[in-house]
């Protein structure tokens, strides 16, 4: 079975500074795979070149056996033109710590645009199918709202709605709940939860300890740009092997 | 394009593109001056409680950033003196741009104001303070620390519209360049080098304010 | 100050004043037309450009927006006619008042475009939008509300400057009230008059600009 996302050797630096050195990492269909690590260890910076908003200088990240952003032309590397690479986004879905709803338009229309101009949805079909997703979020009662209406939690939610009506294999969530206060957090995570139960293929950074010992199928913990451990939550959590990562957890509320 | 670039006839009258800049300079300054205190005076008025207060502040803002100050400035100097109020050419123009500034310098003050954490002033209140001298010790100097940006801004435009004082036949640089275009017909060169004598002064005022704002903000 | 005596001379005046009005009007309109169309082309080549192209902008912005308007005007005026480019007075004016507005209009649709903050650039990328849909659908209707109201300004500052050419001949409201003025020696009343009208024109343009504001705004 080809995995859902394959990256390989992935190489990643902001002028000289080395943010990812060498990661290998294999999603495959239903793995929800969360991404812990300390500010700086590069887990954001992974999860943004995996749908190229970063790019990357060495290595190669593949979805659903398709490269991603660059092809090997006759053994040397050329960036896709941005067409192939905004088709290839489609692939997966992101949801922001920030949210980045589009502020002038309502959560519906949020939800629809990119079914109708990058799927190229009929207007009926599209409102249909942002609808159903709104409602498996919750928010089907505010689709007619603005995102200055809603709280951050119901944003975040419209947000996430976003990504997935898009039908991506792969759901990249960049700490979702971070920029959320403590009383709103609840409710996204379960939605999260929620998806992962239905079986979604899901890439997670999150400082949320206690939720990625839940929902995860595989826990990757990075330091400084590379994978220092990973495995199952019950072993990341429980058991740590590294002194490095026991020292994280002590710091970290589980 | 046949033309002979000839900048001699400038550099023979550098001493009056001189002191027309060093007018224009002046002018500005003192007009700037008197139109902070009419500016906050407008500004404290905008938030006045009393409503009479606040209609005379804001008829006086919107009457005056409304009008062209070309016809401000020909009012002043050919109308008023229907009313008694004759000046000279250069008295009249700064009581004109100080009219003009304060009407600018209101909407910035205002702005500073209200964006001044209630707490301020009732800290002063608890410590004692009267109204007026919360005003002044401790309300005034943070909002002006505050609003440095903006008061550069408009001090760049006010010293851009001191050229106007050329209209009423005031010796500033475009009175000057004007002159000189006149007499000597080296048009090109004559506007090139005004245009880049402003330029180059904006720069340079846009950067002295630059570090004295530096110098002057509240430390964050 | 007989009333009924002005009143008698501004019917009299009527027609000179009106044509002068629709003057200023025609040069309005047609400043703030041509250079807004000029300015947003400034404005996205200053965004999108490459270096070289935002560097020869940023030279074209900040030189225009350092020189006073009566210079360019001025300059306009006197140095065509010089390089062989035959254009009357109000030719002349349309053009100067036209690049200034162009500066200024480039520099607010760069300033619009450059606060529109980067996540929605990534969230319309993460669901696959070109950069022309994420122009159209996303970065322009935020835009265009940022724009808006620092848009209106400008067109009022247009207005204003019309008043200028009157110092190159042009018979626009202002000259032509000076010319009324210089028959009926009513200086008082025709600039009051004549301030008044300007009042009232940018008043309603404000007002239709805050109309529009409301209307296009996003509810909170």
């Amino acid at each position: 079975m080809t995995p859902v996302l394959k990256i390989t050797d992935l190489h990643k630096s902001f002028g000289d500074l080395k943010v990812l050195t060498g990661i290998d990492l294999t999603v495959h269909k239903g793995d929800v795979v969360s991404l812990i690590g300390a500010s700086g260890s590069g887990k954001t910076t992974l999860l943004r070149c995996v749908n190229l908003l970063e790019e990357f200088e060495r290595g190669s990240i593949e979805i659903a056996g398709e490269a991603i952003g660059y092809r090997d032309e006759g053994g040397r590397r050329r960036r896709r033109p941005e067409r192939q690479i905004a088709r290839q986004r489609a692939m997966t879905g992101m949801a922001f710590q920030q949210f980045n709803l589009f502020p002038h338009m309502t959560a519906l229309k949020n939800v629809m645009l990119g079914l109708v101009k990058t799927k190229k949805l009929g207007q009926d079909e599209a409102r249909a199918v942002a609808e159903k997703w709104l409602d498996r979020v919750g928010m089907i009662e505010r689709k007619d709202h603005y995102p200055g209406q809603l709280s951050g939690g119901q944003q975040q939610r419209v947000a996430i709605a976003r990504a997935i009506a898009m039908n991506p294999q792969l759901m990249l969530f960049d700490e979702v709940t971070s920029s959320l206060d403590p009383e709103l957090v609840q409710e996204v995570l379960a939605v999260v939860r929620d998806l992962a139960a239905d079986g979604m293929t899901m890439l997670i950074v999150t400082h949320e300890m206690r939720f990625a010992r839940d929902v995860s199928t595989k826990v990757v913990f990075m330091h400084q740009g590379r994978i220092a451990e990973e495995g199952p939550p019950e072993q990341i959590f429980g058991a740590p092997k590294s002194e490095r990562l026991a020292g994280f957890l002590a710091n970290s509320e589980i | 394009m046949d033309y002979d670039f000839n900048f001699a006839v400038i550099w023979r009258n550098w001493d009056l593109l001189a002191s027309g800049l060093g007018l224009g300079l002046l002018l500005a300054v003192v007009s700037i001056a008197i139109g902070c205190v009419i500016g906050l005076v407008a500004a404290f008025g905008m938030l006045s409680k009393h409503r009479v207060l606040r209609w005379l502040a804001l008829s006086y803002v919107s009457a005056i950033r409304n009008t062209p100050i070309l016809v401000l400035i020909l009012f002043t100097y050919f109308a008023l003196p229907e009313l008694g109020v004759a000046l000279d050419k250069i008295p009249s123009f700064i009581l004109t741009l100080s009219i003009y500034a304060g009407a600018y310098l209101s909407e910035v003050f205002r702005a500073g104001l209200v964006a001044l954490p209630k707490g301020l002033r009732e800290a002063g209140l608890a410590i004692g303070l009267t109204e007026m001298k919360i005003k002044a010790y401790i309300i005034v100097p943070v909002m002006l620390r505050n609003v440095l940006p903006s008061l550069s801004n408009n001090f760049i435009s006010l010293f851009k519209d001191t050229s106007l004082a050329a209209a009423i036949a005031v010796p500033e640089l475009t009175f000057y360049a004007r002159k000189i275009n006149v007499e000597s017909f080296r048009v090109i060169e004559t506007w090139m080098v005004a245009s880049l004598i402003y330029v180059a002064t904006c720069y340079a005022i846009a950067s002295v304010l630059r570090r004295f704002e530096a110098r002057l903000a509240i430390p964050r | 100050m007989d009333l009924s005596f002005f009143l008698d001379n501004l019917w009299n005046a009527r027609m000179s004043l009106l044509s002068g009005f629709g003057k200023t009007l025609v040069i309005s309109l047609a400043s703030v037309i041509l250079g807004s169309g000029l300015g947003v082309l400034v404005g996205l080549a200053l965004s999108y450009g490459n270096l070289a192209t935002r560097f020869v902008l940023r030279v074209y912005t900040d030189f225009l927006r350092g020189t006073p308007v009566f210079v360019l005007i001025l300059a306009c005026f006197y140095v065509l006619s010089v390089v062989g480019v035959d254009l009357s007075a109000f030719q002349a004016g349309v053009l100067a008042l036209t690049l200034f507005c162009s500066s200024h209009v480039g520099e607010i649709v760069r300033g619009a475009l450059a606060a529109i903050p980067k996540g929605q650039t990534e969230a319309a990328k993460s669901i696959g939008l070109t950069f022309g849909q994420t122009f159209a659908s996303v970065l322009l209707p935020q835009a265009l509300r940022q724009i808006l109201p620092t848009w209106v300004n400008t067109a009022t500052e247009i207005v204003k400057a019309s008043t200028l050419l009157s110092i190159i001949g042009v018979v626009e409201l202002l000259l032509a009230t000076q010319q009324v003025i210089s028959r009926t020696y009513l200086s008082l009343e025709f600039y009051f008059f004549a301030g008044f009208v300007y009042w009232l024109l940018n008043f309603l343009i404000e007002q239709a600009g805050r109309a529009v504001e409301r209307r296009v705004s996003i509810p909170q």
